[in-house]
């Protein structure tokens, strides 16, 4: 018996270590090519790895950074998903607070709506709330995170509800007998216990503004501010000459970052993840 | 209590509230009015009644891509959640190196659609062009599969995940009971983890099978529903028949299709909320 485990499990270990080469195979490809001469870089020849004619080094890269548009594109993700995820995190969990513990028709009613907003598809309301932004002048980067905290806050405020409503309200009773004014309650009593729904409902965010297209594209002036995904899809859809060596290198730093970030702080990634999921 | 945290409702529920009513209830509203419409801008409408449904249903463009999006919602439903069920519990098992594998296979999830759809783009085009056949352009099954290859790739660690979580709850007294009574391991996987993992299992499929109905990026970025439209799921159909076609007709059709769409993803979404109250029931 044990060692029919131990060879099924040697199988596995194989199986698996092939599967997960195979995962990440095509990642690797793009980084492989991102180190090719332009001129080598065409569509029959994307598994080949650089050989000593077409290796480039570093060109791509140079060429990518230097070019104004990428690192332009970084900046406004980063401005825009920053700020959305900030004020997400802040105005959401007092909002969920708030309307948990008072909790009478009005809020009742804000909490349906703000399930309901968690199944409605962005399609919907994609031409409305374009034309809405445009006209509150909330298509800069800079004040977006107004849009995103509209549209993302169904999501945020159902997790956090989830949470407050196993937070004991005693305590939060004991800090306003004490003197206590609802803010400070709020930031120095309920704060510190919702951490871990913060960090959750934070990292669930990030990944979705990080990668948002169709929002961003609709919303922002899109020849003046593009983001990361809609440079590349730019890139992609633009017809004539594409250059496929910057290109390549573009999607690797783009990609790297995030699988960086995701490296370092997997457990709480993972976390996120589950939570997100349960209570979705 | 509640009465000094209600004199503070403007600190704590105004700005989400005005945010939610900016984005989220004005546009619905908006948008289900502008259905019953022809407009080129909000501020321009002609009130049509139901004509812009019944174009929806009759456009073959449109039912084309719904048959096609009801398809490959179904079958990656499938194949994500027996693949990552099988992977959950080939990982749960002490198995070396599990904790790295696990971290390969969600990794792909953190990395946006567009550009997903590009990478494997990439990859397919260069393999179907080995092989001496068309590119994914120019053939809808190619990209049918490549949109299945796509999102299971993609997917797969993300209800790895959830399963994993599911199957490390289980009271090990369970498993270990099991094992005395003399169960094979095939018998412990259907008559104690799969009952122990209904509700897991419920989410995957719910999560799988609307991700499945919303793909947008993913469908952009590899096909763009090329050729024709023959690659075209709902979600893009619907954006194609707003932004790429210009006339008043159009806005007021894309808008429908929106809100039949919205209304299938509702309807889906209310299947699963039941089957998961009728489950809590039993247990």
């Amino acid at each position: 018996m044990a060692k029919r485990e131990k060879t099924t499990n040697t199988i596995l270990t194989v199986f698996f270590t092939i599967l997960s080469l195979a995962w990440v195979y095509p990642m690797f490809m793009i980084l492989m090519d991102s180190l090719k001469k332009e001129s080598s870089i065409t569509t029959n020849t994307a598994f080949q790895l650089p050989s000593a004619d077409t290796f480039a080094g570093a060109e791509n890269y140079v060429n990518a950074v230097s070019s104004k548009g990428f690192l332009q594109a970084l900046g406004y993700t980063v401005i825009i998903t920053v700020t959305s995820v900030a004020v997400i995190l802040i105005c959401c969990s007092m909002c969920a607070w708030f309307i948990t513990r008072i909790n009478d028709r009005a809020c009742k009613l804000m909490y349906f709506l703000f399930v309901f907003s968690m199944v409605v598809p962005f399609q919907m309301l994609m031409f409305t709330l374009s034309s809405i932004a445009d006209k509150l002048n909330l298509n800069t980067p800079f004040n977006i995170c107004i849009i995103y905290l509209g549209f993302g806050a169904g999501l945020s405020v159902f997790m956090f509800c989830g949470f407050v409503k196993n937070i004991p309200v005693e305590v939060e009773e004991a800090a306003m007998i004490d003197g206590c004014n609802p803010l400070q309650t709020f930031f120095k009593i309920v704060l510190p216990i919702m951490k871990p729904t913060y960090i959750s409902v934070g990292i669930l965010e990030t990944m979705w503004i990080w990668n948002d297209y169709l929002l961003p594209y609709l919303v922002l002036d899109s020849t003046k501010y593009k983001t990361i995904p809609i440079l590349i899809q730019y890139f992609r859809g633009s017809y004539g000459k594409v250059e496929m060596g910057p290109m390549m290198a573009c999607i690797m730093l783009t990609i790297l970052p995030v699988i960086i970030v995701y490296l370092a702080c997997q457990k709480y990634i993972i976390k996120g993840v589950v939570a997100g999921a349960v209570k979705g | 209590m509640k009465k000094a945290l209600k004199r503070y409702w403007p600190v704590f529920v105004l700005p989400t509230l005005l945010a939610f009513l900016i984005g989220f209830v004005i546009p619905f509203v908006q948008g289900l009015y502008l259905t019953f419409c022809k407009f080129v801008t909000i501020n321009k409408t002609t009130f049509v009644g139901l004509k812009n449904y019944a174009y929806a249903f009759t456009d073959a463009s449109f039912l084309h891509s719904f048959w096609f999006t009801a398809a490959f919602a179904v079958l990656s439903t499938v194949l994500i959640n027996v693949i990552a069920l099988a992977i959950a519990l080939a990982l749960t098992r002490n198995m070396k190196g599990a904790n790295i594998h696990r971290t390969v296979f969600f990794m792909p999830n953190l990395i946006g659609g567009i550009v997903l759809g590009y990478i494997w783009l990439i990859l397919l085009n260069c393999a179907l062009s080995l092989m001496g056949k068309h590119l994914i352009a120019l053939n809808a099954t190619y990209g049918f599969w490549g949109l299945i290859i796509l999102t299971c790739w993609q997917q797969i660690g993300y209800m790895m995940i959830i399963y994993i979580a599911g199957l490390q709850s289980i009271p090990s007294d369970y498993l270990e009971a099991a094992k005395i009574d003399g169960a094979t391991a095939w018998q412990t996987l259907w008559k104690v983890k799969i009952p122990n993992l209904m509700s897991s299992i419920t989410i995957c499929l719910f999560l799988s099978l609307t991700n499945g109905f919303k793909l947008f990026d993913q469908n952009l970025a590899l096909t763009g529903g090329d050729p024709g439209h023959a690659s075209e799921m709902l979600a893009l159909n619907i954006y194609n028949t707003f932004y790429a076609r210009a006339g008043q007709q159009w806005k007021g059709y894309g808008q429908a299709k929106a809100a039949l769409f919205c209304i299938l993803v509702i309807l889906i979404s209310m299947i699963q909320l039941r089957s998961t109250r009728s489950k809590e029931v039993q247990q």
